[in-house]
């Protein structure tokens, strides 16, 4: 059944020169779902990420889209059917304004994106709707700031924002707590879980509490191929999983989550 | 608002203006600082450097000069025309050049001005090595005579005015706003679904018109088209007005069009004439490294700082 599923790979496969990156990848991502993408440094999690939104070009394999191929489809007009995408570094507009930039997404559909011979004045009509979603994401005070100025954890949470004003049906997020403290971590935790309501994500990410706490299907990478698939307890239990990714480290931190269990 | 009475001031000094200087200098002046804003256009607000915009310059100069001398049209409608042919050829070769980035970006522009350049040194119509000269200024609707310097002073800095407005416009736009983006951060402005190539290509267009726009007024302005206009030379100094200016600032390219001309008309009469490229490589240099965003980004930085 595809309508289960919003995004799907087939046989995917990236190559650069005499170096395989992705290695046939069948992702299936079930709709409503948190999705995460795990796998060591190297494995290939951001270069699939990069095919699915078409900053690369796959060497062999297609994705499905709702059912719909969008292998052939540009980068933009894959923003434009509902997958919107996040970057590793934060992705904003540094020297605009803190509410410009989530009007810079809201513009796109308002149509007169070419419009150079108007005011920009006629703008300030989005601002309503930009203040709510910055008011969803903790930033309402922080509108007229020039953006370059916020905090990262901030700047992640306005990505955020931004992102949400599209209204995707599907967002991909990469490594969205990197290079962060733990309180921030925490708060865009949170955050994404708020947004994941009605929607589906797709998550590479490091921090493996955040991906306990969020994930309901894990997909582990190796050296571009999938390793293995499952729920966190099944992935974790995964005698492979143990040894090429988290190690010993494994024991640790399954043990931090069982006593937050208990202590919950 | 005080940007608006910045605004007022400035404009009642250029209307006054020519009583004081030497109008022809002042033209000079206007012409240079409408190109230099049609360039930064493209290098301030969307982070393109052309590094072929003389093109675009003596493209409308070519067309505008070799219309008035052949056909006996009003200078209103040969300036049209120049415009119109700069800006088609801009449609041509921002088409190609929007592909590539960076470096890239400048080589392609540097090649397509180049393969230009070549063509107007061949082609008939533009008098070689010898220049359109002579071009008549005409009657301005058929109506009001533009020999007199005074007369085409006022004309000038109406069609400076226009320009000026226009690329003001187009950065406190809709459309700015994306360029803004694009300039800021191109992937994500991708991500959110926005054909960065498009934009950039209808800012090249833009750009490239009004550069021809400075190109064909000028033309009028000394009665003459050369191959100065076209040559990369030129290419390098709107760069260096851009820069010395304040790229990414409404007021950096006039300034700077200002400093570069006005040195230049300087040096050109005295002994130093022969050190002119010396001693403007120099001032980039010293530009480049002490003070990098311009005589107006300094400005505009000092003001904030102090009040």
């Amino acid at each position: 059944m595809t309508a289960d599923y919003v995004l799907e790979t087939r046989h995917l496969v990236k190559e650069f020169k005499g170096f395989t990156a992705v290695d046939d990848v069948n992702l299936k991502v079930r709709r409503g779902t948190i999705h995460a993408l795990i796998g060591p440094n190297g494995a290939g999690k951001t270069t699939v990420f990069n095919l699915l939104t078409k900053f690369l070009t796959p060497t062999k394999g297609q994705i499905l889209y709702n059912g719909e191929d969008i292998t052939a489809l540009k980068s933009a007009a894959i923003a434009r059917k509902g997958i919107v995408r996040s970057f590793q570094i934060s992705a904003v507009f540094p020297h605009l304004s803190v509410l410009e930039n989530v009007r810079i997404a809201l513009q796109r559909k308002e149509g007169n994106s070419f419009h150079f011979w108007t005011s920009d004045k006629v703008l300030n009509r989005l601002n309503d709707r930009a203040l709510e979603l910055l008011d969803q994401v903790g930033l309402k005070s922080f509108a007229n700031t020039v953006t370059v100025d916020l905090s990262y954890g901030r700047k992640r949470a306005l990505e955020i924002a931004t992102t949400l004003a599209l209204e995707p049906e599907m967002l991909l997020l990469d490594e969205p707590t990197q290079g962060m403290g733990h309180e921030d971590v925490s708060v865009v935790a949170d955050l994404i879980k708020k947004v994941s309501k009605d929607r589906t994500i797709l998550m590479v990410e490091h921090n493996l509490h955040v991906v306990a706490k969020l994930a309901d299907t894990i997909t582990v990478l190796q050296r571009g191929a999938i390793l293995t698939e499952g729920n966190y307890a099944e992935v974790s239990q995964n005698p492979q999983v143990r040894e090429a990714y988290m190690g010993v480290e494994a024991d640790d931190h399954q043990a931090e989550t069982e006593s937050e269990k208990e202590a919950v | 608002m005080k940007v608006n009475k910045l605004y007022l001031s400035l404009f009642g000094l250029s209307l006054v203006a020519p009583l004081v200087l030497y109008p022809v200098f002042l033209m000079k002046v206007l012409c240079f600082a409408l190109f230099a804003c049609a360039f930064n256009l493209l290098l301030g607000f969307v982070g393109l450097l052309s590094f072929g915009h003389a093109i675009f310059l003596g493209t409308g100069g070519y067309i505008t000069g070799s219309l008035m001398l052949n056909t006996g049209i009003t200078p209103e409608l040969g300036i049209l025309a120049g415009t119109l042919a700069a800006g088609l050829l801009g449609a041509v070769y921002g088409k190609l050049a929007v592909k590539r980035e960076g470096i890239y970006f400048a080589m392609v522009t540097l090649a397509l001005a180049q393969l230009a350049f070549f063509f107007y040194l061949q082609a008939p119509f533009t008098g070689g090595e010898d220049g359109l000269q002579g071009v008549p200024r005409g009657m301005l609707f058929g109506l009001i005579d533009l020999s007199d310097n005074m007369v085409m002073y006022y004309f000038v800095l109406a069609i400076f005015l226009f320009g000026f407005w226009l690329i003001h416009r187009t950065i406190h736009s809709p459309f700015g706003q994306i360029l803004k983006a694009i300039r800021e951060n191109e992937p994500r402005a991708v991500s959110l679904g926005y054909n960065v190539n498009d934009y950039k290509w209808v800012a090249f267009i833009i750009s490239s018109a009004l550069a021809g726009l400075a190109g064909s007024t000028k033309t009028l302005v000394f009665q003459l088209a050369s191959l100065t206009d076209v040559h990369w030379h030129m290419s390098g100094e709107v760069v260096l007005m851009t820069l010395l200016g304040g790229m990414g600032t409404i007021f950096g390219p006039v300034v700077g069009a200002g400093v570069v001309v006005t040195i230049q008309n300087y040096l050109s009469g005295g002994e130093l004439g022969n050190y002119i490229s010396i001693i403007m490589g120099a001032i980039f240099i010293v530009c480049v490294l002490a003070f990098r965003s311009g005589i107006v980004g300094e400005f505009q930085k000092m003001v904030k700082k102090n009040f």
